[in-house]
């Protein structure tokens, strides 16, 4: 049997990437100010863990509009979800052998 | 060294259910929104109730015609306007209830879950309404009470998929009482009263003996 924690995504070993990832889980899109709130973290940082996702092709950027102001939703990509249940196996199995 | 490892696993997953919770589900709905609306309810009831003893109320009772505007008299007004007082006094105080909650969590009233449960929320509501004032205008009176159960249970089941799960049995509640109202008719108040009263005031204190306590 292969290791597990071999398993594990090096991409979601941040915290924030883990927490940007699970709430696209479950939303259609999501726009940054939630993102933002769910997540407790700074622009500047939030910003540069959106933008490895998005390099890795695990979730795509929407610009649109709310009046004047800029509205950026924020959806995951096939590729992410899979990349994201098979770190959450992955994490279930480490559990599992381990208890 | 394995234990570390499970340790910041489990915190791991515990995160990742946290925020999917928090990001699908709009969590910081009071209790005592719910006991609130419930006792505003009550009393709205109990003033139509006294309103309704007097000589003037035999108009709901009007066997029914052409739905004349003539439905549309003093009294029903006086009804309609009680109604509305009602709803925008109970949801005032629904609102404040649940605002004090979330800024004691730490979390914003206006978020995407929020925003979905209040579409989830008034499209059936607004619907219900556009029956209810007609029932009324073609001297249907005794559908008003069951068409404003079924449709706000509707409603609630609808958002509840956004919000705390538990509020999917309260409109389950809500439908069966005001179809169960249907064999009872000219009975509407009483049936209002239990489902927009005591239906509230005791599912507010099941959800904050759960959640808020």
């Amino acid at each position: 049997m292969s290791n597990p924690i071999g398993q594990l995504n090096k991409i979601f070993e941040s915290r924030i990437r883990i927490g940007i990832m699970s709430a696209l889980m479950v939303n259609d899109a999501v726009n940054f100010n939630d993102l933002k709130m769910l997540i407790d973290v700074t622009d500047g940082n939030l910003a540069t863990h959106i933008k490895t996702l998005e390099d890795n092709g695990f979730l795509k950027v929407q610009k649109g509009f709310i009046g004047r102001k800029t509205n950026t939703l924020y959806s995951i990509t096939k590729a992410g979800e899979k990349a994201f249940r098979a770190h959450l196996d992955a994490l279930e199995k480490i559990i599992k052998g381990l208890s | 060294m394995e234990h570390d490892n499970k340790e910041a696993t489990l915190e791991t997953l515990q995160d990742i259910r946290s925020i999917m919770d928090r990001s699908a589900r709009f969590l910081s709905l009071s209790g005592w929104s719910g006991i609130w609306a419930g006792v505003v309810a009550l009393v709205g009831s109990y003033i139509a109730y006294g309103w309704m003893q007097q000589p003037d109320y035999k108009y709901m009772r009007a066997s029914l015609s052409d739905g004349s505007l003539s439905y549309f008299d003093p009294f029903v007004f006086r009804i309609i306007l009680l109604a509305l007082s009602v709803f925008i006094i109970a949801f005032i105080g629904g609102y404040y209830f649940t605002y004090k909650k979330a800024k004691s969590q730490g979390l914003k009233l206006w978020n995407g879950a929020s925003r979905q449960m209040l579409m989830q929320l008034f499209f059936p509501l607004l619907a219900g309404g556009i029956f209810t004032m007609f029932f009324i205008y073609y001297g249907s009176g005794i559908f008003v009470a069951p068409a404003c159960l079924v449709f706000y249970g509707l409603a609630l089941v609808g958002a509840s998929k956004y919000t705390l799960s538990d509020i999917r049995y309260l409109g389950m509640l809500e439908v069966a009482l005001g179809c169960f109202n249907l064999f009872f008719p000219g009975h509407g108040l009483y049936f209002w009263a239990a489902g927009f009263g005591l239906l509230h005031i005791l599912y507010g204190a099941i959800m904050w003996n759960k959640y808020d306590k």
